[in-house]
C-alpha cells in the first residue's frame, strides 16, 4: 500500500514537473519576456465572422488578429511571429493578468471600470461599435421610439441587456427580451419572425443582415443605443510595452492619413515629407525610443497595411459583411480615427 | 403439465414449435396489421418513413448543390458539398498549421490502430499496456513536435477530432484506475479513506463539468505563483479525468455490490489477502458486470469533451461550429457542418456500442441462468 501511494506521489509530482513551464509574466517586463520566447500571444475569439476567424486553411484571419500581427511586425519585423490564443469573454481578462497572453485583440469594449478595476490598460480605440435595433421592413418602424411591447431577440452578453433597459426604461417604452444561447438560432429566430427587432452591436447587425435571403428586407434603426469602443488590452505598469502596442495602432491610422500603403511603402522612403522619414525610421531614432528596431513601423505597413487596407480585408464593403467605413474612418473625412503626431 | 388434447382445446401453440406452414407471413404481419388501429399505425409509420427517405435524398443527392461557391449554395435549395469540401480539413484538424496536418492525421490512425489492436482477444497480453504507454507518447510528442526537426506546433493550435480523441481516451484511460480505486476506497472499512472518497466522489459529481474546467482554467492560474502558468489543455484534461474519475468509481461500486457475499468469503477461506481478492476475484466480476454502464460513460464522456469550448479550446464540434462562422459562409451551410458533426459522433457511438456488445458476449463465463430441462 505505502509503495503504491508512492509511486503515485512521485507520477503526480512528475506530471507536474512536466506540466510548469517557468514563463515569467509580471516578474520581467513584457518586452523581454515577448523577444526571449521569440512570439507574441495574443488573446482572440475562438470565432468571430470579420474578426477572427478561421479561413479553409485553418489559418486565423480578421481585423483583431491583424492587430496582433502589426505588433508582431513591430517587435519581430515579421507578422507570423505571434500565437493566437483563443478566449470566451468571460476569461479574456483573467488570461491577461495571469500571464498567459501579452496582448487581448477581441472585440473588448473600453469602459471606465474595466480601465480602473482590474490592474489593466487600454490602448488607442481600433474600432468604434455600438449596439444598434434591425427590424425587418415590414414593420413599418423607422425609428427606436415607435417600438412597442416589441420582442427582442439578443445574445447573452455583458452589457446587451443592460443596454436596452438603460435605453427604453426612461423613455418608458416596454419590451420583451428573447435571449439565445446560439448564434445561429438567434439569427433564425429573428428571421422567422419570432422577434420584431434584433439587436447587438452594429457591425454584427451588418453581418446578420448580409446572411438574409433578401437583404433589403430589413433595415438597422438610426439610433445608437450605447457606446461599444473596441480596444487592444495590455497588462498595467509596463509602459514600454503598453506604448509598443499603442503606438503600433496609431502607425496604422497615420499611415492611412499621410497616404502610406503596403504598396508603396518603400517609395515612401524616399519621401521628403520630415513626419514619414520619421515614422519609417529614414531619420531620427523613434524605434530606438520604443527599444525597438528603427525600422518598425516600416515593417508593420509593409507587412499588414494600414488601417483603411486592413479594415477593407476583413470587414469593408468586398467582404461578406460588407460594413461602411462610419465612425470608423479618418478624422479628416468625417470618422473618429485620429493619430497623434509621430515627433 | 398440460397434454396436447387439453391445449388445443385450449387453443394454445407451444411456443418452441414453429408455426404451422403456409400461416407464416400472415402471422408476421399480424403484430402489424392485425387490428385496424395497428394497421393504421403501420401504415402512417411506412409513410414517414417514405416521407423521411425520399426529403432525405433529394436534399442530399437530387437537390444539392455539388459544386461552386457561397453564392452557388444561398440559391440552391439542397445540402451543399462545397462547404464540407472547403472547410473538411479544418473541421478535422482545426487552426492545426494546414502543412504540418499528417502529423495529427498520423496520430490518430496510430491511435486507432492500438484501440482496433486492443480490442482484439487474441492480443489481449500484458504487451498491451506498454503499447498504451508508448502510444499516447509518440502521440503527443507528434503533435507537439520540437524534436527530430519537426517545428514545435502549441496545444493552443490543437483542436479538432484529434482534440476530441485526445481528452475523452485520455480522460478515461486515467480516470479508469482513479475510478476503480474511488470505488474500492469507498466500500473500504477503513473510515478516513471511506470519507475522504466519499468527500471527493460527491463534490466532484455535485458540480457540472463545465464549472470544472471553468474553474481549471480561471481560478488555478490565479492560486499559481507569478509567472507560472500550466498549460491550458493540460489543465483541461485533468479536469475531465477527474471528473471521469468519480462518475466511473460509482459505477464500479455499484459492480462491487453486485458480487455476491459468497464470493468475499470463499476468497477469504482460500487464504487471499485483500488486494488479491480483489484483483483476482473480485474486480474481474465487478467489472464485467458494469460494462453496459460503464461503456455508457465513455460514450458520454466522447461527447461531452465538446464543454471544453467553454475554456477556448476547439474539439471536433468546435471547430464545426467555428467553420460556420467564416463570413464567406455564415448562414448558408448551417444543417451540413451539424449533419456532418452528427454522422461522426453517431458512427464512433455505434461502434463503441457494438465493441461493448461483443465483449459482453465473449467475457460470458458465468453460469447460464435459463432453466435446466
Amino acid at each position: 500500500m505505502p509503495k503504491m501511494i508512492n509511486k503515485i506521489a512521485a507520477l503526480g509530482i512528475a506530471a507536474a514537473a512536466l506540466a510548469v513551464f517557468a514563463g515569467p509574466a509580471s516578474a520581467q517586463a513584457t518586452l523581454d519576456t515577448v523577444k526571449k520566447r521569440g512570439k507574441v500571444l495574443c488573446g482572440v475569439s475562438p470565432s468571430s465572422a470579420g474578426y477572427s476567424y478561421a479561413d479553409d486553411k485553418g489559418v486565423r484571419q480578421g481585423f483583431d488578429t491583424d492587430v496582433c500581427r502589426a505588433v508582431s511586425s513591430a517587435v519581430f519585423g515579421a507578422p507570423d511571429k505571434v500565437e493566437f490564443v483563443p478566449l470566451n469573454t468571460n476569461i479574456r481578462f483573467q488570461a491577461l493578468q495571469s500571464g498567459e497572453i501579452d496582448v487581448l485583440s477581441r472585440q473588448t469594449t473600453m469602459t471606465f471600470s474595466r480601465d480602473n478595476s482590474l490592474g489593466l490598460d487600454f490602448a488607442p480605440i481600433v474600432f468604434y461599435d455600438g449596439q444598434g435595433l434591425m427590424v425587418s421592413t415590414k414593420l413599418g418602424v423607422k425609428s427606436a421610439s415607435e417600438l412597442s411591447q416589441a420582442a427582442i431577440c439578443l445574445l447573452p452578453g455583458t452589457t446587451t441587456l443592460q443596454n436596452l433597459e438603460d435605453y427604453f426604461k426612461p423613455r418608458n417604452i416596454k419590451y420583451e427580451a428573447v435571449v439565445f444561447e446560439d448564434n445561429n438560432e438567434w439569427r433564425n429566430a429573428f428571421f422567422s419572425g419570432r422577434c420584431d427587432v434584433i439587436t447587438t452591436d452594429r457591425s454584427d447587425l451588418a453581418s446578420v443582415r448580409a446572411v438574409a435571403n433578401d437583404p433589403k428586407q430589413f433595415v438597422i434603426l438610426p439610433e445608437t443605443i450605447s457606446k461599444e469602443p473596441l480596444a487592444p488590452v495590455v497588462r498595467q505598469n509596463d509602459s514600454n510595452w503598453r506604448d509598443i502596442v499603442s503606438w503600433s495602432v496609431n502607425t496604422l491610422i497615420a499611415a492611412e492619413e499621410y497616404g502610406i500603403t503596403q504598396a508603396n511603402v518603400d517609395e515612401q522612403l524616399k519621401s521628403k515629407d520630415p513626419e514619414i522619414q520619421r515614422m519609417l525610421g529614414v531619420n531620427g531614432d523613434l524605434g530606438k525610443m520604443l527599444n525597438l528596431d528603427n525600422k518598425w513601423a516600416y515593417n508593420i505597413i509593409k507587412q499588414n497595411g494600414n488601417y483603411g487596407e486592413i479594415f477593407e480585408r476583413s470587414l469593408g464593403e468586398k467582404t461578406a459583411l460588407g460594413l461602411s467605413r462610419g465612425p470608423n474612418q479618418l478624422w479628416n473625412k468625417g470618422g473618429l480615427l485620429y493619430s497623434p503626431p509621430f515627433r | 403439465m398440460v397434454s396436447a388434447t387439453e391445449m388445443e382445446t385450449l387453443n394454445l401453440v407451444r411456443a418452441d414449435l414453429p408455426p404451422p406452414r403456409g400461416r407464416e407471413w400472415t402471422a408476421r404481419l399480424k403484430p402489424f396489421l392485425g387490428t385496424p388501429i395497428n394497421a393504421v399505425i403501420t401504415l402512417a409509420c411506412l409513410w414517414l418513413i417514405y416521407r423521411l427517405v425520399t426529403g432525405a435524398w433529394g436534399w442530399l443527392v437530387t437537390r444539392a448543390v455539388l459544386e461552386g461557391g457561397p453564392q452557388a449554395c444561398k440559391v440552391g435549395a439542397g445540402a451543399c458539398w462545397p462547404f464540407l469540401a472547403a472547410k473538411l480539413r479544418f473541421m478535422i484538424f482545426g487552426f492545426y498549421p494546414y502543412d504540418e496536418h499528417w502529423r495529427p492525421a498520423f496520430a490518430v490512425v496510430l491511435f486507432l490502430g492500438a484501440m482496433i489492436v486492443s480490442m482484439i482477444p487474441r492480443f489481449w497480453s500484458r504487451r498491451l499496456l506498454w503499447l498504451w504507454l508508448a502510444v499516447p507518447v509518440i502521440c503527443g510528442v507528434l503533435m507537439y513536435g520540437g524534436v527530430f526537426g519537426l517545428p514545435v506546433v502549441s496545444t493552443t493550435n490543437w483542436g479538432g477530432l484529434p482534440l476530441s480523441f485526445m481528452l475523452s481516451s485520455v480522460g478515461l484511460a486515467f480516470g479508469f484506475p482513479l475510478g476503480v480505486v474511488l470505488a474500492l476506497a469507498r466500500s473500504s472499512k477503513l473510515p478516513a479513506i471511506q470519507v475522504i472518497a466519499i468527500i471527493f466522489i460527491e463534490v466532484v459529481r455535485g458540480v457540472p463539468l463545465v464549472s470544472i474546467l471553468f474553474m481549471a482554467s480561471v481560478m488555478l492560474p490565479l492560486f499559481m505563483p507569478d509567472g507560472l502558468t500550466v498549460d491550458k489543455l493540460l489543465r483541461a484534461q485533468v479536469a475531465i479525468i477527474i471528473f471521469a474519475g468519480a462518475y466511473i468509481a460509482e459505477t464500479v461500486r455499484g459492480g462491487l455490490q453486485a458480487v455476491s457475499k459468497g464470493q468475499h468469503e470463499a476468497a477469504a477461506a482460500l487464504g487471499l489477502g485483500y488486494w488479491l481478492s480483489m484483483r483476482k476475484i473480485i474486480l474481474p466480476q465487478a467489472l464485467k458486470i458494469v460494462i453496459p454502464p460503464l461503456v455508457n460513460i465513455f460514450i458520454g464522456f466522447f461527447q461531452d469533451t465538446t464543454l471544453v469550448t467553454i475554456i477556448g479550446l476547439l474539439d471536433f464540434l468546435d471547430t464545426v461550429r467555428a467553420s460556420l462562422r467564416d463570413p464567406n459562409w455564415q448562414g448558408i451551410a448551417v444543417i451540413e457542418g451539424y449533419v456532418f458533426a452528427a454522422l461522426v459522433y453517431a458512427l464512433f457511438s455505434y461502434g463503441m456500442g457494438s465493441y461493448s456488445r461483443f465483449l459482453e458476449r465473449r467475457l460470458k463465463t458465468d453460469h447460464d441462468r435459463s432453466p435446466a430441462h
